[in-house]
């Protein structure tokens, strides 16, 4: 297939790593892959917060982007921006009363799927070996929202030398939810100590998810906290690392 | 917990989770309520079709609520019962103390009701000389410790056992252990005594059904058939919109409420209650009120926020909320909390900084997932912001349109992102210093720039 990937503002700005590893795996898969010229970012940070007009005004212009690229499909490394692609696109347009794209918006989310949701669906686990016990965190947006639950997990279990260790409380929200992270920073943090603490319990040597926004402040948190032990990637540097 | 209560979620909420033990005691309590959920739901073999038929029933009575409140105050009325609608928490306050007097009640018991939290009774009450006391176990612990509930059905979910010793032994002469039977056995023996001398008992209303002009309590420690039993007036409260229309309707709340709210397939008391005592009948009041308040539920009917009044207030959005799991439910500042009260409180509170409630939450939607009429909190929560971000603080406001005139232009996101590497980038810097690299490391700067650089370089 023909891709278009979205990498999202939080991989192109500060896990660029993740972005590569994404194009790579695809690559790898068989598929072409492009990265559309004026995408830029789905508008979710400003939509969370409440500033529709501001999020609209950032979300036409990559959605516009999407639109016109002559691609089977759209990839998005990440959860919650395939969200509010595919669940909250439309609303936010009709909100700001733009007619043409919520039409626009949904031929796109007709499109876009979500990193292990795509390589899931078309049967395009890459296998390989990845010698780790993984604890896999559930981004809420991609488990609640999405109704992505097991497509990482099938994932993660078709590479030799990796397990997938039970994690009670793999469900539950990090702490992180965009704006929330910075505007109630104490909560975030102690949510963030809560699913830390389950995870030390575990064993688990690395942390995988499929938003790198929760990752960032759950390894930053692990950081602070001087646990170093545990690594955390996103899925698809592991799938990267881990193809023969 | 000592000090003054600060003002503003943030500020209540950063003392409450720098409180280890508070912590412990919510997560061992909510991790308890979220499992006997799982499994009283479990017992169920269609709870989702059961959650998909309650959200339209609810649906349907809150369209035609001012009409299923007639037929429902009609038939307290055929019953010889007395209904009072009450605009605000004020009327409902006078309404009750107006009773109280004309029956020269010296003392009052009550059954649980956070609806008359919400008006503040007790004080009222207590200002017009009358007695109030707390029957439900959870009410009166708080009560006799100065302290207010922290969660609507399990309101002193914030103590340990070993907390509530400390505060029972205030009012006991012996010493008391920390043993729930001997503590249990101790309140029965005060409050029994209460009971029996009470002239008035106020309860609230879990569910009124309107073709009978009937209401239904659902309790477990039988405080809520005493209290409306054996006092010669029973006055109950109730939220507006806690009406079902039929007995098959309320069935249907009844294979729900219990089970969300403490997983049970049913309580151990399930009242319903017609009217005053009727002639040949033993016990019961010789008169029965319904208070029915609005207190700014009617200003709701209309627009977005109307599916709120769907509510059957079982609680389960607060055990399974991660943010009320960390902060405890006097966070919230208001006698609702978690998510329920984080979209009420804005709605019906008057009450200082409400406006960040809605900010309390990750829109996880933990919350949708467990109620059981199916409410989407977070997109309430989310409607709520949208509603405030025109009074949000100035540099706030300007950093998002700041934002979106960069980002919105492929060429400005571009020459803001190259370089790569901070969080700033993503979420307007200036807003809020310090916040991120208080609890957590900040990100490496990546070498080699953003994503797009290194795909521009060819190094991908």
């Amino acid at each position: 297939m023909r891709i278009a990937l979205l990498p999202t503002c939080v991989v192109d700005t500060v896990a660029p790593q993740v972005g590569a590893a994404t194009v790579r795996v695809l690559r790898r898969a068989g598929h072409e892959v492009v990265v559309p010229d004026a995408v830029t970012c789905c508008g979710q940070p400003a939509w969370n917060a409440g500033f529709a007009e501001e999020a609209a005004l950032v979300a036409r212009t990559t959605l516009d982007a999407l639109a016109e690229a002559d691609v089977d499909a759209i990839c998005v490394p990440a959860g919650s921006c395939t969200t509010m692609i595919r669940v909250f696109w439309q609303e936010l347009f009709h909100l700001v009363g733009d007619d043409a794209a919520v039409a626009r918006a949904a031929t796109v989310a007709d499109r876009t799927l979500e990193f292990a949701e795509l390589l899931d669906r078309f049967g395009d686990a890459p296998g390989g070996r990845y010698d780790a016990a993984v604890a896999r965190h559930h981004s809420c947006h991609m488990l609640r929202e999405l109704g992505l639950r097991d497509e990482a997990g099938r994932l993660l279990d078709g590479l030799e030398g990796c397990t997938v260790l039970p994690w009670p409380g793999d469900d539950r929200c990090c702490g992180f939810g965009g704006t929330f992270a910075m505007k109630q920073p104490e909560t975030s943090v102690a949510m963030a100590d809560d699913k830390i603490d389950g995870l030390l319990a575990t064993g688990a040597t690395e942390l995988v998810g499929c938003d790198q926004s929760c990752l960032l402040h759950l390894a930053g948190r692990l950081e602070r906290r001087g646990e170093t032990a545990i690594r955390v990637r996103h899925l698809a540097e592991v799938l990267d690392e881990a193809a023969p | 917990m000592s000090g003054a209560t600060p003002v503003g979620f943030r500020a209540r909420a950063e003392r409450a989770t720098a409180d280890a033990h508070l912590r412990g005691v919510l997560h061992n309590v909510t991790d308890r309520l979220i499992d006997s959920r799982r499994v009283a739901q479990g017992h169920l073999d269609n709870s989702e079709e059961l959650r998909r038929a309650a959200r339209s029933m609810r649906d349907d009575i809150i369209r035609r609520l001012p009409e299923v409140l007639d037929r429902l105050a009609t038939n307290v009325e055929a019953n010889g019962g007395t209904v009072f609608f009450a605009g605000d928490a004020e009327e409902a306050n006078a309404y009750i103390a107006d009773v109280a007097r004309r029956i020269g009640a010296r003392s009052a018991v009550k059954g649980k009701s956070m609806a008359t939290e919400e008006t503040g009774l007790n004080e009222h009450l207590a200002a017009a000389g009358v007695e109030v006391v707390e029957t439900d176990l959870g009410e009166w612990i708080l009560q006799v410790g100065g302290d207010t509930p922290s969660h609507i059905v399990a309101p002193a979910i914030h103590l340990s056992r070993g907390d509530v010793r400390d505060l029972l032994q205030r009012v006991a002469d012996g010493d008391l252990t920390d043993v729930p039977e001997e503590l249990c056995a101790f309140a029965r023996a005060v409050l029994r005594e209460k009971f029996l001398r009470a002239d008035l008992g106020i309860t609230g209303c879990n569910v009124a059904v309107a073709e009978t002009g009937s209401i239904v309590l659902v309790e477990n420690e039988g405080n809520g058939r005493m209290s409306t039993s054996l006092p010669r007036v029973h006055v109950a409260v109730m939220g507006m919109e806690r009406v079902v229309e039929t007995w098959e309707q309320l069935d249907l709340i009844m294979a729900l409420l219990p089970r969300a709210a403490t997983g049970q397939d049913i309580s151990v008391y399930v009242n319903q209650i017609t009217g005053p005592r009727r002639p040949g009948e033993v016990d019961g009041p010789d008169e029965f009120h319904l208070v029915i308040l609005d207190n700014g539920r009617s200003d709701l009917l209309e627009g977005p926020f109307r599916e709120m009044l769907n509510c059957i207030r079982c609680g389960a959005c607060l055990n399974t909320c991660p943010v009320y799991r960390q902060v405890g439910g006097h966070s919230y500042g208001w006698v609702y909390s978690g998510p329920m009260g984080a979209v009420l409180t804005p709605l019906l509170g008057d009450v200082e900084g409400s406006g960040e409630l809605a900010g309390a939450s990750t829109l996880c939607g933990a919350c949708h997932e467990v109620c059981p009429v199916q409410i989407p909190l977070q997109d309430l929560l989310l409607a709520l912001r949208r509603r405030a971000a025109p009074e949000a603080d100035r540099a706030e406001r300007a950093a998002w349109r700041a934002w979106a005139e960069a980002w919105r232009r492929p060429s400005t996101y571009r020459a803001t992102t190259w370089a790569a590497g901070a969080v700033g980038r993503v979420v307007p810097e200036g807003i809020f210093p310090d916040a991120w690299t208080d609890g957590r490391s900040v990100p490496r700067r990546p070498a080699g720039g953003s994503f797009r650089r290194r795909l521009r370089n060819g190094s991908v």
